[in-house]
């Protein structure tokens, strides 16, 4: 047994050819956190060249290459990766398993990841540019109007659709197969629920778009007229195919916040979550109806108006089990004995500013006021706070959490604390504003703009420089966590905090769980 | 809530280390670049500048392959030789099982594609229903009929004369794969075809009664029928005439039969290998027998995909 | 109350405040507007009005919610020594505030579907236009029952200059046109929308008009404006580099100031059909055919020819080639790239001086003229 017990081996190749799910998950975070930084400074171009009307740092071109990889890099790169990485290092530690259940598998998804974004970057060194039609590529913008560099394009998502569908098999079967003695479905945390259910939107959706970026190789390439009405095919296709896959996307980025969100707010509310079985019932409505109401994002393409109204409906009803989830947080905190350490501050964020989003995404599901709102920066607010305040401040709060769970060490708080406020106003002096100027009709994918819309835009890009170098101090105070933070050896590291993460001893040893411990029958869920 | 029989809690394997995801990745990344430069030369670039990419590509490929081998050789020398618990076995049932699922995926969106195109887009583009009843104005003269044989675009005088910017030229289809005539049924091969390939799927559950049995023999033989029957309905696919650019009734049905055959090309190699494991290895036993049990779903899924397609494709 | 606690509440509530308090301050275009502008037809008040009730019941819940939240935050902290209360569950309210704001919702349906349908009734209208999106302008046809159609293009008029900050910036910089579109007050009119390459989408804020543009297709939407006046809107969808400056400027006006201005649109078409069996010299060729290439030109093949998204002019194998090779890409394009076949946008006149201008200037020096008739001649084939 002896060669079970040892613990990582030494130098690159630790990395490489690694099968241990924690080696994973940092890996995995690491790489997001990269490309948090690649697609934000993205996001600095685009914000630098919005600062004042007229072109100044730019071209068009340029500036929709920079729109489009900003939209992809976040999305894929960033936020994914992160949730995956945490899945790897918390889903095998919450449920008792010693390893993810495929782990040569879990290796590949990752290591498919790197070199794939790089070859997405590299099309900007490419003849006639990197992708310029958005993170959304719609036809026929992206295919017969395309840079040739959308051959890349095409074959990347094809690869990054492979890892995720194989990173979501294996925490599918991890959650179903490995959990420990005891652990029953409606014991399990809900982080590992939501990632249960992310997954299996995941292994639908993915595939999807697999389809849909084919049919547009074989319209470029092989002569084919999906979406060319000539031919008999309909631009509007496409559309429909993305956002099938589009539209579950977005839960696909939010569920696991979720999760995060109800294993932080019960931890410094030291009591336990309210409505556990509801939560997880509105995670599962949730996913359900993400499936059938994709074409909200496209009121204004023509539909026949029953369609319209189908889609509206639907997409109103989401609110219903968002709102049970919100509620659910709201109470558990009602008569708790809160304290406001860096991990809550950022869900208190979270909840927040989530909320605001989730109100705007309500007004934009109103399909005839969605004809006024539709692709202007109203909707690029909505989605901010949605993804940056919902899904980036989760993630943050989350690494506060782990960490030193993770590393044995602990973050320094003050800083912490600051990072938090600083990216609290950052982000609302960026994205609020953005309100004001698409409501009052400023387009959003436009490299300059009318003069009634400076003010604003100038706000908005101070804040985003603001938010973006608060970064700055997250990621020095995660390195000097690592390197040469205080050491914790108390196994809870927060003494509100529940799960079997807990009680492992701190740092989480290289490989724990080899035999399942036993799950207290009677112990509820945590 | 079903949870699991929690008796079986043997040591999970975790191998300790491996190469291979590094090898894949490195295969399948030079694969897909190689395949894009090919792609691109064909379109943009001078043809003379297209063998380096076919170089990149091949040799990428056959590392990719090479890899899959020696990873799948690798798990089946860790099964034989014990290391795997009932549990981890359920990982690779469960697994191959939503790797299937998100294969069922793929072909929906080519499936919802040509429900869209046939119930919505084509009436549309004809100036039917009320989100086309001004199409008349562009596709003066275009009647909408499934198969479609005539494009908009040739029904309107061709590429010069169509009101959009021109992206290519759809020409009609010139055969309608379609269910034609009850006279000559017999003479209609997607008949045959799917006949062959129902059977491939009794057949090859002959062959798992047969290792359920014990019966190498029985399991040999029918697993041997069934690949047969494999390669012989590819090789009857492969007969089919239609151009890809004779508009969205080319572009459907080739992208679906298409996708399918190559589906029956994979799962026809997984069902050989696991044919060439059991007749020169000696591998399988009545109660341990994964890698033929995944093929056989494969089998299966791949024959259930055909039959819709038989039917939303050629019958419908 | 802790001074954390009271700058959370200000920073949370006061941006909804904000908001709220902008409805005040709503008009169109104006600088630094806040909200949406209920326009100038009956149809975007109702949907402003729409926008307004969602935007309050959100925030009458928000602060509710809110409000439940901040009060826990301030009093039930574990500074305070309290000690945590343990219930954890209540099917009671789970079922309330599952079943209330599902009635909400309802309520919001019901004037969202009534609006929707007047947006959606687009017949009995007085007059159509179409309006097709091209990279990266707009072109107006006015459909006349004699066939007797009048249509022309709109381009960006805010000149390079202004756009580079060498020059200052005009008021409604980004947001003129060379040609607006121009309609009766009080009148239903319809327009027929669709493109001629990618997907735009015609957006008029004041006239609550937001319609795709999808290439091969029609879509319908319609308007009665029942104030004259200028309303300036963008394309809506991004439709590759110049996405940003495709504007559309509607030009509302009296009954009878319409009809003169229709009267004369179609005299000038008129005379274009006399200049075209004119023949020019090389200088008047030369004038019209920068006016042409700036405009239509310019924005690919750059200002001095020396290209962008298309290929250079200057010094290039087919401007400098064979003339027919010349006027063949001009008048049919290079299809599958952005070159479009501008044969049906130019008239001839205006093909015959931009193909001359792109032979003699930049240094191609050809010499060589291309009257209308030979642009015409060219087009029979
Ligand atoms: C994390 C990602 C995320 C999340 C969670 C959401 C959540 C929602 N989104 Fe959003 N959305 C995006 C990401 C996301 N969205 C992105 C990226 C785009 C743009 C894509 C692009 O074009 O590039 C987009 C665009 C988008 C559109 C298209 C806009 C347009 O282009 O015209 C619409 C329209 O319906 C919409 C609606 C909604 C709704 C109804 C929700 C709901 O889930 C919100 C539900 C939450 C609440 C309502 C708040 C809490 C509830 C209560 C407190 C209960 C009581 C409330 C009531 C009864 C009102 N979104
Ligand atoms: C989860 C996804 C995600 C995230 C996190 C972000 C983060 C940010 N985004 Fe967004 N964005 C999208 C997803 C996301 N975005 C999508 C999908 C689109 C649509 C694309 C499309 O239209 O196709 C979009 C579009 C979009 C637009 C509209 C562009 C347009 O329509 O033309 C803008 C404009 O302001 C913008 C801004 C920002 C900013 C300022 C941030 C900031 O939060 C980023 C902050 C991060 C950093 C800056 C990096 C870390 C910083 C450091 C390590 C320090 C060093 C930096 C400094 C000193 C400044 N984004
Ligand atoms: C939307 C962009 C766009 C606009 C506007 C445009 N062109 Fe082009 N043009 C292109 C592209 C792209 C090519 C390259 C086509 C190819 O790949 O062969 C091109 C090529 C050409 C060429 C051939 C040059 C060569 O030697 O390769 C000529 C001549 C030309 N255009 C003339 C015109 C004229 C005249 C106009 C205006 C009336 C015009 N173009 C407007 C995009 C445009
Ligand atoms: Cu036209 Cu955007
Ligand atoms: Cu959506």
């Amino acid at each position: 047994m002896g060669d079970h017990h040892h613990g990582p081996a030494k130098g690159l190749g630790r990395w490489l050819f690694t099968t241990n799910h924690k080696d994973i998950g940092t890996m995995y975070l690491w790489f997001s956190f990269a490309m948090f930084i690649l697609g934000g400074f993205f996001a600095m171009v685009i914000r630098a060249e919005l600062f004042q009307p007229g072109m100044q740092l730019v071209d068009p071109a340029f500036f929709n290459q920079m729109t489009t990889l900003h939209g992809l890099v976040m999305v894929f790169g960033a936020i994914m990766p992160s949730f995956v990485g945490l899945a790897n290092w918390l889903i095998p530690m919450m449920i008792g398993a010693p390893d993810m259940a495929l782990p040569r598998m879990n290796n590949w998804s990752f290591w498919i990841l790197p070199p794939t974004f790089l070859l997405l970057a590299s099309t900007l060194f490419m003849e006639g540019g990197a992708p310029a039609f958005g993170w959304t590529f719609y036809a026929p913008l992206s295919t017969t109007y395309a840079p040739p560099s959308v051959t890349f394009f095409i074959f990347s998502v094809h690869v990054l659709g492979l890892s995720s569908i194989m990173g979501s098999i294996n925490i599918i079967a991890t959650v179903m197969n490995m959990r420990a003695p005891g652990m029953t479905y409606m014991k399990m945390p809900l982080f590992v629920w939501t990632w249960l259910i992310t997954a299996f939107l995941l292994v639908a959706v993915m595939p999807v778009l697999a389809g849909a970026v084919t049919m547009m190789l074989m319209d470029i390439h092989f002569g084919t007229s999906f979406f060319s009405a000539a031919g008999g095919g309909d631009p509007v296709l496409f559309q429909h195919v993305f956002w099938f896959f589009g539209h579950p996307e977005v839960y696909i980025i939010i569920l696991p916040a979720f999760g995060v969100v109800s294993q932080i707010i019960p931890a410094f509310s030291r009591k336990p979550l309210f409505g556990y079985d509801s939560m997880v019932y509105a995670t599962a409505s949730i996913a359900f109806l993400s499936f059938i109401v994709w074409a909200h994002h496209m009121y204004t393409v023509g539909m026949p108006i029953a369609g319209e109204l189908f889609f509206m409906y639907a997409t109103m009803l989401i609110a219903v089990p968002t709102g049970v989830k919100v509620f659910n947080w709201v109470s558990t905190m009602w008569r708790g004995a809160l304290s406001f350490e860096t991990p809550m501050l950022f869900s208190l964020g979270f909840l927040v500013l989530f909320t605001l989003g989730g109100f705007t995404g309500l007004m934009l599901s109103i399909a005839p006021s969605d004809f006024q709102y539709h692709d202007s920066y109203f909707v690029v607010a909505h989605f901010h706070y949605v993804m940056v305040a919902g899904a980036v401040f989760s993630m943050t709060a989350a690494v506060y959490y782990w960490l030193p769970k993770w590393c044995g060490r602990m973050y320094n708080e003050s800083m912490g604390k600051t990072h938090f406020w600083i990216s609290f106003i950052g982000f609302n002096l960026t994205f609020f504003p953005q309100h004001f100027v698409g409501l009052a009709g400023m387009p959003r994918r436009i490299p300059d703009y009318a003069l009634q819309f400076t003010d604003f835009n100038m706000m908005s890009s101070v804040g985003a420089f603001i938010y973006g170098a608060s970064q700055i101090l997250f990621l020095y105070n995660v390195i000097a966590t690592i390197v040469a933070g205080k050491p914790v050896s108390d196994e809870k590291v927060w003494d509100g905090a529940e799960g079997l993460e807990w009680t492992l001893p701190t740092p989480a040893p290289y490989h724990t769980f080899e035999t399942p411990p036993k799950i207290d029958p009677a112990h509820a869920h945590s | 809530m079903t949870s699991q029989t929690s008796t079986e809690y043997e040591k999970y394997y975790v191998p300790e280390k491996s190469k291979l995801a590094v090898c894949a990745t490195i295969g399948l990344v030079l694969s897909i670049y190689g395949a894009a430069s090919i792609m691109n030369d064909m379109t943009f670039g001078d043809p003379n500048e297209t063998t380096s990419s076919w170089t990149i590509f091949i040799c990428g490929l056959f590392f990719f392959l090479a890899t899959l081998f020696s990873w799948f050789r690798i798990a089946i020398k860790e099964n034989i030789a014990g290391m795997n618990s009932a549990q981890l076995k359920r990982s690779y049932v469960l697994g191959m099982f939503w790797f299937i699922f998100s294969e069922v995926m793929f072909f929906f969106a080519f499936f919802g594609a040509l429900f869209y195109v046939r119930t919505l887009v084509g009436p549309w583009l004809a100036g039917e229903g009320d989100a086309g009843r001004m199409n008349g104005l562009l596709w003066e003269g275009f009647e909408f009929s499934w198969p479609m044989m005539q494009t908009p675009q040739e029904a309107v005088g061709g590429a010069a004369a169509q009101p959009i910017a021109n992206n290519g030229s759809f020409t009609s289809a010139e055969t309608s794969m379609a269910f034609a005539s009850a006279h000559a049924w017999y003479a209609w091969l997607p008949l045959w075809n799917t006949i062959i390939l129902l059977t491939s799927s009794f057949t090859c559950h002959i062959a798992h009664m047969g290792i359920l049995d014990g019966n190498r023999k029985k399991f040999n033989l029918w697993l041997g029928i069934t690949v047969a029957l494999g390669m012989i309905f590819l090789v009857v696919q492969a007969h089919f005439g239609l151009t890809m650019n004779a508009g969205i009734y080319g572009s459907t049905f080739f992208m679906l039969t298409g996708f399918h055959g190559f589906h029956v090309l994979m799962g026809m190699t997984m069902l050989l290998i696991q044919f060439l494991r059991s007749v020169r290895g000696g591998h399988f036993t009545a109660d341990d027998h994964f890698g033929f049990e995944a093929s056989s779903w494969y089998w299966h899924f791949v024959d259930v995909v055909w039959v819709f397609l038989f039917l939303f494709v050629y019958i419908l | 109350m802790c001074f954390e606690a009271k700058r959370l509440i200000k920073l949370a509530l006061g941006p909804v405040l904000m908001l709220m308090g902008a409805t005040v301050m709503a008009a169109g275009g104006e600088v630094n507007q806040m909200n949406m502008s209920p326009g100038v037809t009956e149809v975007g008040k109702q949907i402003f009005d729409l926008h307004m009730i969602i935007l309050g019941i959100c925030t009458i819940i928000g602060i509710g919610v809110f409000g439940v939240m901040f009060y826990s935050i301030i009093y039930h902290r574990k500074s305070k020594g309290v000690t945590p209360a343990t219930f954890h569950e209540s099917t009671t309210v789970e079922i309330a505030w599952t079943v209330i704001p599902f009635l909400i919702l309802i309520g919001m349906a019901v004037p969202a579907t009534s609006t929707l349908l007047s947006i959606y009734d687009h017949d009995e209208a007085e007059m159509d236009i179409l309006v097709t999106g091209y990279q990266w302008k707009w072109k107006y046809e006015y459909l006349d029952e004699d066939g007797e159609n009048v249509s022309f293009f709109s381009n960006l008029r805010t000149p390079r200059s202004e756009i580079y900050n060498t020059e200052k910036k005009g008021e409604h910089y980004l947001l003129e046109v060379d040609e607006p579109v121009v309609i009766p007050e009080n009148t239903k009119v319809r327009f027929l929308i669709t493109a001629n390459d990618v997907i735009h989408s015609w957006w008029v804020p004041e006239l609550a008009v937001k319609k795709d543009a999808i290439p091969g297709f029609i879509n319908e939407a319609w308007t009665r404006t029942s104030e004259a006046g200028i309303y300036r809107g963008q394309c809506a969808e991004l439709c590759g580099k110049d996405h940003g400056f495709m504007p559309i400027v509607v030009n509302v006006v009296s009954r009878q100031e319409y009809d003169e201005w229709l009267g004369a649109k179609q005299t000038e078409a008129a005379e274009i059909k006399a200049l075209m069996a004119q023949t020019f010299t090389m200088d008047e060729l030369m004038e019209r055919g920068k006016a042409v290439y700036d405009r239509n030109c310019l924005a690919c093949h750059g200002a001095n020819g020396e290209g962008g998204v298309g290929t250079p002019i200057a010094d290039s194998a087919i401007a400098t080639g064979e003339l027919g090779g010349h006027l063949d890409v001009g008048i049919n394009g290079v299809p599958g790239t952005a070159m479009q076949a501008f044969g049906g946008q130019l008239n001839d006149v205006d093909m015959a001086a931009v193909v001359t201008y792109q032979r003699n200037a930049f240094g191609n020096n050809m010499g060589d003229m291309v009257q209308p008739i030979d642009v015409f001649n060219h087009k029979k084939g």
